[in-house]
């Protein structure tokens, strides 16, 4: 990373930002072509948007806190007017929905704008010494694409889905066909789907600009090779998102035109293959995991590089590790796919590339352990959040290997072991690096420093609520319970109790979350330009808190040669 | 475009984004292009490879019958909209190689003439390939009259080579499976 003590000239002063016309009250945010003030917003929108994806989990939880079902019928009555066995089966189609819904929202509507959204709007302008992004209103549309988006989301919860009676789409974020096509006649499935396409053309936009600031807008000095980690984990991951968002929109417009105007990609009856699908399917979802997690590769360098006060060890690795991460990314679909009938050099070849991945990961870790041994280490908040996520990615990326290999996932395809991977890598492993992110860079953001004992409280009840949730499903998944069903027989009883009790626990720690936030807003104790010292050495910490609403009026030159 | 570019910004500058944003743009509208060409890509490599067990489709039998048997299962099943009744052709065994002759029986259980039409595949998907059928009805749809009761022949045999494929050494039976789809809606 280059080295920022170089004398910087950049600094916009009063007298620049007076002079500019800065739109005030609501025209500020809604007509906003700020960089800045568009990051606020998506994270804004990505916590309200968490709060809601949240607590359907939560219901989830309750219900399957005990083995059969009590929480859904009686609300599928409340919100149906249906009651008998019709409820019951509205409870349980209702059920699905809100895995969906879940799965959706969190996908979609939180981790993504948090991460491409928010802090890479944010940060990789500053990071580079750019005054904003290349395209500012492009920007602006990206961001108010996703409220539509979302907005269309939540209409399809109350649309018809299966029949009469049966609100939602329930058919998993996975929308396979069969089922989400004749499986689903109503037309929730149909706002899904367009609900889909907004939020593709929103992160498409975003991404073309954050590539486009990235490959020109460099302050002079700052080459690729200078450039810090978050603005190298933004590129690999907007690329991602150019290559891998396309397939996805192709294939829910194929689902759309099966479902609305009698094609038949996917219709058996008519010549199409359902398992088509699924190939096109995963082709975008597998990048799309990496979409997820590469931004908080980024920013977990950053933190731990800061907090050890040392450079981040072998960057030119770390940055290449993530590109690697995202080439090989895209040819290891299938694995998803081993229970369709693969031939067996098709799944052996799918196995051997899969497990390829975790080369570049361990380098990311082993780099991360590298960088904190023999550093002069500070245990402050986001410190913590860092390290927790390696633990918890780690442990992900464990189970990961172990469903790489295509015998074991005969066993655990579609269990919960499947269900406790995927959240140890995404709800514990994104989300502790979007918490990482907003403690390090709260600060900087909004000028103000939070109760640090608050933000450390936050972390340990956090770290061990998910922990409790998410690690004994890790057994309930090898005692051979699937996923996706609202009830489960008594066996599998003890550990979906203990999973339960740690949502409530996890639940405590975002009411942590928002009253630390709320704290600190209302304490206004000022950050100061850089809160944490001589470890934070990128461009961001050069400016005031918060950066002035246009900086680097006269670019940042990077002068240093040893940079890194 | 340029007016995208933030005000006041270098003309070259604005030019180059604008080339960057042109191709990342061109990128993902290729994708979307690369997705439907999947489609028929996916069939052209499912009939080639058998992969799906596609079974293929062939005139007669240049090779041989060998020394390995094989046993050849049916099985069938009919869509909802579709008001027939399809009964499988019992199992066969016979030398590899060999071209044999089976029959379904289909019925028309309505009281209107209904269009119906077969899709078929073959399980394990890996022996798809070797599968070859010489006559079937599911080339072309059938048409049945009210209460109609036909015989539906498939000649096939099975390729030899199947035999110098390690992965089916263990194989001694092939299901071959045909679902029955309404082609029009008349009758249901």
């Amino acid at each position: 990373m280059a080295d920022t003590t170089a004398h910087l000239e950049a600094h916009a002063t009063g007298h620049d930002a007076a002079s500019h016309h800065e739109p005030t009250g609501w025209r500020r945010w809604v007509y906003s072509t700020n960089h800045k003030d568009i990051g606020v917003m998506y994270l804004i929108f990505a916590i309200v948007a968490g709060i809601l994806g949240g607590l359907l989990s939560g219901v989830m939880r309750m219900e399957l806190q005990e083995p059969g079902i009590q929480i859904f019928h009686g609300l599928a009555a409340m919100v149906y007017g249906v009651d008998g066995d019709a409820a019951l089966d509205a409870g349980k189609h209702m059920y699905n929905v809100f895995t969906t819904a879940h799965a959706l929202i969190m996908v979609f509507f939180v981790v993504m704008p948090a991460t491409m959204g928010g802090f890479a709007n944010y940060f990789a302008p500053l990071m580079i010494g750019a005054p904003d992004t290349a395209f500012p209103r492009i920007n602006n549309i990206a961001f108010w694409l996703l409220p539509p988006a979302f907005i269309l989301l939540l209409m399809s919860l109350f649309f018809e889905g299966t029949g009469p009676g049966a609100l939602g789409f329930g058919g998993g974020w996975t929308i396979y066909p069969p089922l989400s096509t004749t499986g689903h006649p109503g037309p929730a499935m149909d706002f899904a789907i367009l609900s889909l396409h907004v939020a593709g053309v929103s992160s498409i936009l975003g991404a073309i600009n954050l590539i486009t600031t990235i490959f020109n807008m460099r302050a002079p000095g700052m080459t690729l090779h200078k450039m810090p980690l978050f603005a190298w984990s933004v590129l690999v991951t907007a690329f991602l998102l150019l290559l891998a968002l396309p397939v996805l929109a192709g294939a829910i417009t194929m689902l759309l035109t099966d479902r609305n105007f009698g094609t038949a990609f996917f219709k058996p009856a008519e010549g199409g293959d359902p398992i088509l699908f699924q190939h096109l399917f995963w082709f975008f979802g597998h990048p799309e995991v990496y979409i997820m997690i590469l931004p908080g590769f980024g920013i977990i360098s950053h933190i731990v590089s800061t907090f050890s006060r040392k450079p981040i060890f072998g960057y030119m690795a770390m940055a290449y590790a993530m590109v690697a991460i995202g080439f090989v990314g895209f040819v290891v679909w299938a694995h998803h796919m081993y229970t369709t009938g693969l031939s067996l050099d098709v799944q052996r070849y799918f196995v051997a590339a899969t497990m390829v991945i975790a080369v570049p990961t361990g380098v990311k870790i082993f780099s991360w352990i590298a960088t904190m041994w023999g550093g002069s280490i500070t245990f402050k908040s986001p410190m913590l959040w860092a390290i927790g996520f390696i633990f918890l990615f780690t442990v992900g990326g464990v189970t990961g290997v172990v469903l790489a290999n295509a015998g074991a996932d005969r066993a655990l395809h579609d269990t919960y072991y499947v269900v406790a991977h995927f959240h140890y890598v995404l709800s514990l492993g994104a989300v502790f690096s979007i918490f990482a992110g907003w403690y390090y860079w709260y600060p900087k953001m909004f000028g103000w420093l939070y109760n640090e004992t608050l933000a450390k409280l936050h972390f340990w009840v956090m770290f061990v609520g998910v922990n409790l949730i998410f690690f004994p499903q890790h057994f309930l998944g090898l005692a051979g319970m699937p996923r996706r069903y609202i009830d489960y027989p008594d066996a599998f009883g003890f550990f979906n109790r203990i999973s339960s009790i740690g949502y409530y626990i996890t639940f405590v720690a975002m009411l942590i979350f928002f009253y630390a936030t709320w704290e600190a807003s209302r304490k206004k104790r000022p950050a100061g330009d850089n809160p944490w010292g001589e470890g934070a050495t990128t461009l961001e910490w050069t400016l005031s808190s918060p950066p002035p609403f246009h900086q680097f009026t006269t670019l940042p030159r990077i002068e240093s040669t040893n940079a890194h | 475009m340029a007016e995208l570019n933030h005000p006041g910004i270098d003309p070259a500058m604005a030019k180059r984004n604008k080339r960057v944003a042109m191709s990342g743009l061109l990128l993902a509208a290729s994708m979307v292009g690369l997705a439907y060409v999947s489609v028929p890509l996916y069939n052209i490599f499912c009939q080639v490879t058998g992969f799906g067990g596609t079974p293929g489709k062939a005139t007669d039998n240049p090779k041989g019958i060998i020394d390995r048997e094989m046993t050849v299962r049916f099985d069938s099943n009919v869509a909802n909209d579709l008001a027939w009744t399809v009964k499988a052709a019992p199992h066969i065994t016979d030398k590899i190689g060999a071209v044999d002759t089976v029959n379904y029986v289909a019925t028309n259980n309505s009281d209107k003439p209904i269009t119906g039409m077969a899709i078929f595949n073959v399980s394990p998907e890996r022996a798809g390939v070797y599968f070859n059928k010489i006559e079937c009805f599911c080339f072309t749809e059938q048409t049945l009259q009210p209460g109609e009761t036909v015989d539906m022949p498939i000649v096939f045999f099975v390729d030899p080579e199947l035999d110098d494929n390690q992965e089916l050494d263990t194989i001694k039976e092939i299901t071959l499976s045909y679902t029955f789809y309404a082609s029009d809606n008349e009758g249901s």
